[in-house]
């Protein structure tokens, strides 16, 4: 049976990937962001899984204003890089799980989650910069990926309560599934951080590292953290973190927290990153 | 529907809500179509005539001709739709920010290494806190 074995949380700011991909990883303002992922990458190389249910926001790249899904399911076989206005980031294509993805999508949808099914979309540095972060930069991603896009671009996302209760959802899905995967739960965006309008380059630090913390000793007072006070608090682009709940609520008990980093700046934004193992059934 | 009043009570910051993403909706797909490489060239070429091909207010072609994102907010427009004009010019998205704080760049990055802008004080315009 297949079964959520860990989570991963990190934030997935643009410039991070840039830096990546124009080889400037070691440079003064980008070393110590890196630094903190090195932990990790080592991690992974030891616990690579079968597949990543990647949870991540759109940027105006696959999806217009044309149409707005609040939580859509890539049951694709691969998925093309983006061209954001540059052109695609030098990365591999992003493969697959339509098996898993279509049945998660299923029993989702069952479990009164109404999730919109995508058979074709391009991804973005949503999606590319937590793989680059974790994997570096291989010929071939290690990882069958499933994307799950939750809309954080027009108001209001998804709470994070709902966000959490999917999260729920997600890993009663996972272990229904027959094939014997490893599959981790990645939750991305945020930390803190507003690109708009007078308030942008707005920090929030000690509301950043509560919800580090909670993340694991209180996940239960995060749930509950209404849109204003994300707005408020961590910025109008910090409301992405709704998208680390689906990733804790689909942990289980008391998962084990074992990594975290937490660095700012990187361009405008907070970088939070957590390696959290599974816990017990829920 | 009525708005949340909340929304409005965040100093310096603009809540795109379904009606702003009706207001903008053309602004933010006139941005979307700058994706494809030769809509970019068409753009560059003359923007006032790409401009005119979109059924956009007036105001709002004007925020985008003067490259002025606050009034392109202001308009209905969504940052990460308005960061097609912005990657299309060649510039970042902490050069399209500091643009909308009123400081130079080179203010904003130094605010960003030294940790950020502090939310005290810019939480709430109704509570002063």
């Amino acid at each position: 049976m297949a079964r959520v074995t860990a989570g991963v949380a990190t934030s997935h700011v643009p410039a991070i990937g840039a830096a990546i991909d124009r080889g400037r990883t070691r440079e003064q303002y980008w070393a110590p962001v890196f630094a903190g992922y090195e932990w990790s990458k080592a991690w992974i190389a030891d616990h690579t899984p079968d597949v990543v249910l990647l949870v991540y926001n759109d940027h105006a790249s696959a999806f217009s204003l044309q149409m707005i899904p609040t939580f859509a399911i890539g049951c694709a076989e691969s998925y093309p890089i983006a061209d954001e206005g540059l052109g695609p980031r030098p990365v591999p294509v992003v493969e697959g799980h339509g098996g898993l993805a279509c049945h998660l999508a299923e029993q989702l949808i069952l479990d009164e989650f109404d999730m919109t099914v995508v058979n074709e979309m391009s991804v973005d540095h949503g999606l590319t910069v937590p793989l680059s972060l974790l994997f570096g930069q291989p010929e071939r991603w290690p990882v069958r990926v499933v994307p799950l896009a939750v809309n954080v671009v027009q108001y209001p996302p998804p709470t994070g309560n709902r966000c959490y209760a999917l999260g729920e959802a997600i890993r009663r899905a996972v272990a229904s599934y027959p094939e014997d995967l490893d599959v981790q739960v990645w939750g991305t965006g945020g930390m803190s951080h507003q690109l708009q309008g007078m308030r942008a380059g707005l920090i929030n630090a000690p509301f950043d590292n509560a919800f580090l913390e909670k993340m694991t000793a209180e996940p239960e007072a995060l749930r509950q953290i209404p849109h204003i006070e994300y707005l408020r608090e961590a910025g109008s682009e910090g409301i992405e973190l709704v998208m680390w709940l689906v990733m804790r609520g689909a942990l289980g008990a008391h998962p084990k927290e074992l990594h975290r980093v937490y660095h700012v700046p990187a361009s405008n934004t907070a970088v939070g990153h957590l390696v959290l193992e599974a816990g017990w059934p829920t | 529907m009525s708005q949340a009043p909340d929304l409005d009570d965040i100093p310096g910051t603009t809540v795109f809500t379904a009606e702003r993403s009706r207001l903008g909706y053309h602004l933010n797909q006139f941005c979307m179509s700058l994706m494809k490489p030769e809509n970019r060239t068409r753009f560059t070429a003359d923007e006032r005539a790409y401009l005119d091909e979109w059924p956009m207010t007036e105001a709002q072609k004007q925020a985008v001709l003067r490259r002025d994102y606050n009034a392109a907010i202001a308009e209905g427009g969504n940052i990460y739709f308005l960061a097609k004009i912005f990657l299309a010019d060649g510039s970042s998205f902490q050069e399209a920010a500091s643009s909308m704080t009123g400081m130079s760049q080179e203010e904003y990055a130094a605010m960003m290494l030294a940790g950020g802008r502090s939310p005290e004080g810019l939480r709430s315009i109704r509570e002063g806190r």
